[in-house]
């Protein structure tokens, strides 16, 4: 072989083999590397407390369940406490189940609309109303009335999609590495606008557990320690507001329902500040003592709100 | 008009028809934007299953199989009628799948048996064409035995099928990919303006839910096998599988357009040969065969001499004098082989264990299924039902409806569940292979039964409350009936520390159960789920049944 085309063949061939060998030395890893989760450990979106306004408030109204949101939330301070102008505000009511109204497996649309139009009417710049649906999303969102209400009210239904979720790394014993629906992370004002609801396992689903509708993944396998999830959750996302929808409530058959033999009217609504409070006073409605229900009880324990409602400061209007 | 502008006519409406077709096909999914109606229903705004119902092989298949002609059928006389009087022109100016074909076989061929002048030879009357014949008269023998396989081979049926369960699922599972790898790169504008171009094709083209359909590679092949094979003969599916097609040939054989050739002013150019379609030999010098032609009008619009003519009239042989050619020259012992083949697949199919005494507990048929027999006899496995369920639920078998029941739609309820209030899958079904329910007739009233399509089995094996005492509820958190079919049984048992724990442990009551799956889809125990649905206890069957005092005896919609 002629000298040169030796040296020029053999610097090709010299080139090829560090190239090849860089690519391996940049890639290599010794342990498999999980990318992509972000670490968060609290979703705060709470205001500063006031000592002069109350930590709950209950108001009803047999005729308009509107008027009874309305005057818990005037009795809380006003909209205007809650929201700014210019925020982004996320509202995650129950949308859990293919079910009608008056099925009571789902909040109130009524509700839910008016909600969004308060938002908006104290300047916010979007509202977005999202679930984790157990059933699929477009059918819930559907016939649970919500579309409808929140499309009339001017906000923004999202139906998520796998790719709406991130890994959070939580920190919980239960909830290491999640995966968070992006829009309750990525938002200035959080509202959680549970139904009260009789569950098997929990005893009854009022807020904190409608606070799973911000996780994706294999939630079923929560429920092995239900009670441990459901604060460890709680302590992750502090709410702007807990609104719990008591116009009708699911005794029996929780928390899907299905027939109006399970559902009775209760008329009224729970504006609160303090989600274990909010809990606390709703599964009254179902019959339960807040002490009886295990991750009430467990919240309180973990100081993340009192279930002794009283103490929080209770008012009801009439 | 001339022949060029008559071809342009042709062409645009091969496109228009394409469109049709593919939109009807994208609108064949739970839209975001779909309302519910005044009695609480959910139903699809546009007749998306209208392209099916024009197909007359699917018509005359399912007449013979079931003696009814469905609903919608009837339509197919619009394109059944015309083709007496005029010949194929649905092949060469409607089938969207031909259209496809169309456009493959006329990329250009650099090299190869196709190039240049060679196309001509290829595209020649060849003996191959005959074997389309022998197609249709097995499936319509196989049909009038009661088993309707037209639906493997029919266009319409493939091409829905392909797109619906293998195309569009795959483009979704491609963009979305992309979409992940360019948003990974970490560069925000990138990832931003790929993530507006995703949302801008998703609207159109990418259903809100990824679907992941059972066995499709198999489909995909077959699908691929098709437009690959146009390479080797132009359209070669069209002239020499496609039992549509064939079928319009027959039809034809009475139509009043004929091709008038005149041999003293041809130069044997060969152009109109080129252009061929259908491999019906336009040239003049030899007969032109009328069961060929696609009417697609190439020839006309090529020749420069005016040479070759369409004429209403019969048209006897040409002006050389060239005998007419009979309309399907298979010859009648290659016909009663074909005949006799498609008579006696279907004994020799349903001989085997798997149609009646061994049928497969996973054969799990989508909600208003007929009873097998009869379902068998109408299902056209075109995969609108499939691409309409809005939860993944209906998926094409593979061998869990035996041979005979390739891709026809089985419900995976570890993949999707079956939702109790949706009805779509029967309102698309262009053959009531799945019959039409209303709600009430799916989740049953105080007086009727609801729709069942099988029963949920505790593995207690598997159960985290029955196996491992740990608790757990899932199953009977998304039970659907009222009362809960899935209950559950507290008990306290004693753990490996010696401490009592409270468990509740589900059972199922075979009196409630639909078999919907929704506590298969939503068990934590990810792989083989601990609660399971079988067939068994389906409305549609009299025998699949475990309590006595259900004799399936299904409700049909009248």
């Amino acid at each position: 072989m002629e000298r040169r085309r030796f040296l020029v063949q053999g610097g090709k061939a010299t080139a090829l083999a560090a190239a090849t060998g860089g690519v391996a030395w940049a890639f290599h890893d010794r342990i498999p590397s999980r990318n992509r989760t972000i670490h968060v450990k609290k979703i705060d979106f709470e205001v500063p407390g006031d000592p002069l306004l109350p930590g709950l408030a209950l108001a009803r109204n047999p005729d308009d369940p509107v008027q009874a949101l309305r005057g818990a939330l005037d009795a809380m301070g006003g909209i205007r406490r809650f929201v700014q102008p210019g925020e982004r505000v996320t509202i995650k009511p129950n949308v859990g189940w293919d079910r009608t109204p008056e099925q009571a497996a789902n909040t109130n649309p009524h509700l839910v609309g008016e909600m969004v139009r308060l938002c908006l009417a104290a300047g916010a710049s979007q509202v977005i109303v999202t679930d984790h649906t157990c059933n699929d999303p477009r059918r819930t969102f559907l016939r649970s009335g919500i579309r409808e209400a929140v499309e009339a009210a001017g906000g923004t239904i999202l139906l998520p999609q796998e790719e709406d979720y991130v890994d959070v790394a939580i920190g919980g014993e239960v909830l290491g590495v999640w995966p968070v629906l992006r829009q309750a992370i990525y938002t200035d004002r959080f509202i959680n606008m549970p139904i009260t609801k009789h569950h098997r396992l929990s005893g009854c689903t009022v807020g904190m557990k409608n606070h799973y509708g911000i996780l994706g993944g294999r939630r079923g396998a929560l429920h092995q320690k239900i009670d441990l999830s459901i604060v460890e959750l709680a302590r992750f996302v502090r709410p702007t507001l807990t609104v719990v929808d008591n116009t009708r409530v699911l005794l029996r058959s929780g928390p899907q329902g299905g027939s109006l033999d399970d559902v009775e009217r209760r008329d009224a609504v729970i504006v609160a500040t303090d989600p274990v409070a909010a809990d606390a006073r709703a599964c009254e409605f179902l019959g339960l003592s807040p002490e009886q229900v295990g991750h009430i009880a467990a919240a309180h324990a973990a100081k993340l709100g009192t279930l002794y409602y009283p103490e929080a400061g209770f008012a009801e209007v009439p | 008009m001339t022949p060029r502008r008559l071809r342009w006519v042709r062409r645009i409406s091969q496109g228009l028809f394409l469109l049709v077709f593919s939109w009807l096909v994208l609108k064949t999914t739970f839209g975001v934007d779909l309302a519910l109606d005044r009695s609480g229903e959910i139903s699809l705004p546009y007749p998306v299953s209208l392209f099916l119902e024009l197909d007359p092989l699917v018509a005359i298949a399912t007449l013979l199989s079931s003696w009814t002609l469905y609903r919608g059928l009837l339509w197919s006389l619009v394109i059944l009628l015309p083709t007496i009087f005029f010949g194929r022109f649905f092949c060469g100016w409607i089938c969207p799948l031909g259209t496809i074909n169309h456009l493959i076989s006329e990329l250009p061929a650099r090299r190869g048996r196709r190039a240049g002048g060679r196309k001509g030879e290829t595209n020649r009357y060849h003996p191959y064409q005959r074997f389309k014949y022998l197609v249709l008269l097995f499936v319509l023998a196989a049909a009038a035995m009661g088993s309707l396989q037209a639906g493997l081979l029919d266009p319409l049926c493939l091409l829905a099928r392909s797109l619906g369960t293998v195309v569009l699922p795959t483009l979704h599972t491609a963009a979305a990919g992309l979409l992940d790898g360019v948003k990974s790169l970490g560069w925000p504008p990138l990832g931003n303006a790929a993530q507006w171009i995703y949302d801008q094709v998703a609207v159109v083209l990418l259903p809100f839910r990824r679907a992941h359909f059972h066995g499709i590679l198999l489909l995909g092949l077959v699908f691929v096998a098709v437009l690959a094979l146009n390479r080797l003969f132009s359209r070669f599916w069209c002239r020499g599988i496609c039992p549509l097609g064939a079928l319009l040939g027959l039809f034809s054989r009475f139509s009043f357009l004929g091709l008038e050739k005149d041999a003293s002013t041809c130069t044997h150019c060969n152009r109109c040969l080129r252009a061929c379609q259908g491999g019906d030999d336009p040239v003049p010098g030899v007969p032109w065969r009328k069961t060929e032609c696609h009417l697609c009008l190439n020839c006309t619009a090529e020749c420069p001499e005016g040479s070759v003519r369409f004429r209403l009239g019969p048209v006897l042989g040409d002006a050389a004098g060239a005998p007419p050619v009979p309309a399907m020259d298979v010859g009648r012992r290659a016909a009663l082989v074909a005949v006799g083949a498609g008579l006696a697949t279907v004994p020799l199919l349903r001989t085997g264990d798997t149609f009646s005494v061994n049928p497969d507990p996973d054969r799990i048929r989508p909600p208003g299924a007929l009873p097998e027999e009869e379902f068998l006899a109408r299902c056209v496995r075109c995969g609108q039902c499939m691409r309409v369920c809005p939860n993944n639920a209906l998926h094409p078998a593979a061998l869990e409806a035996g041979f005979e029941g390739l891709w026809t739609p089985v419900v995976i309820p570890r993949i999707g569940y079956c939702e109790p209030t949706c009805t779509l899958c029967g309102e698309v079904c262009p053959t009531g292979a799945l019959a039409p329910l209303t709600i009430l007739q799916k989740i049953g009233g105080a007086e009727t039964p609801p729709s069942r399509i099988g029963t949920a089995f505790v593995d207690r094996g598997r159960c985290l409350p029955w196996a491992m005492d740990r608790p757990c509820i899932v199953c009977e958190e998304w039970c659907p009936t009222s009362p809960k079919a899935v209950h559950l049984e507290e008990v306290t048992v004693t753990d490996r520390e010696g401490r009592e724990v409270a468990v509740m442990r589900p059972r199922v009551d075979p009196g409630l159960c639909t078999g919907c799956g929704a506590c298969e889809h939503a068990c934590p125990v990810t792989d083989r789920r601990a609660i399971r649905v079988t067939a068994v206890g389906e409305s549609r069957s009299w025998e699949n049944q475990i309590l006595p005092d259900r004799s399936g005896a299904p409700e049909r919609a009248s």
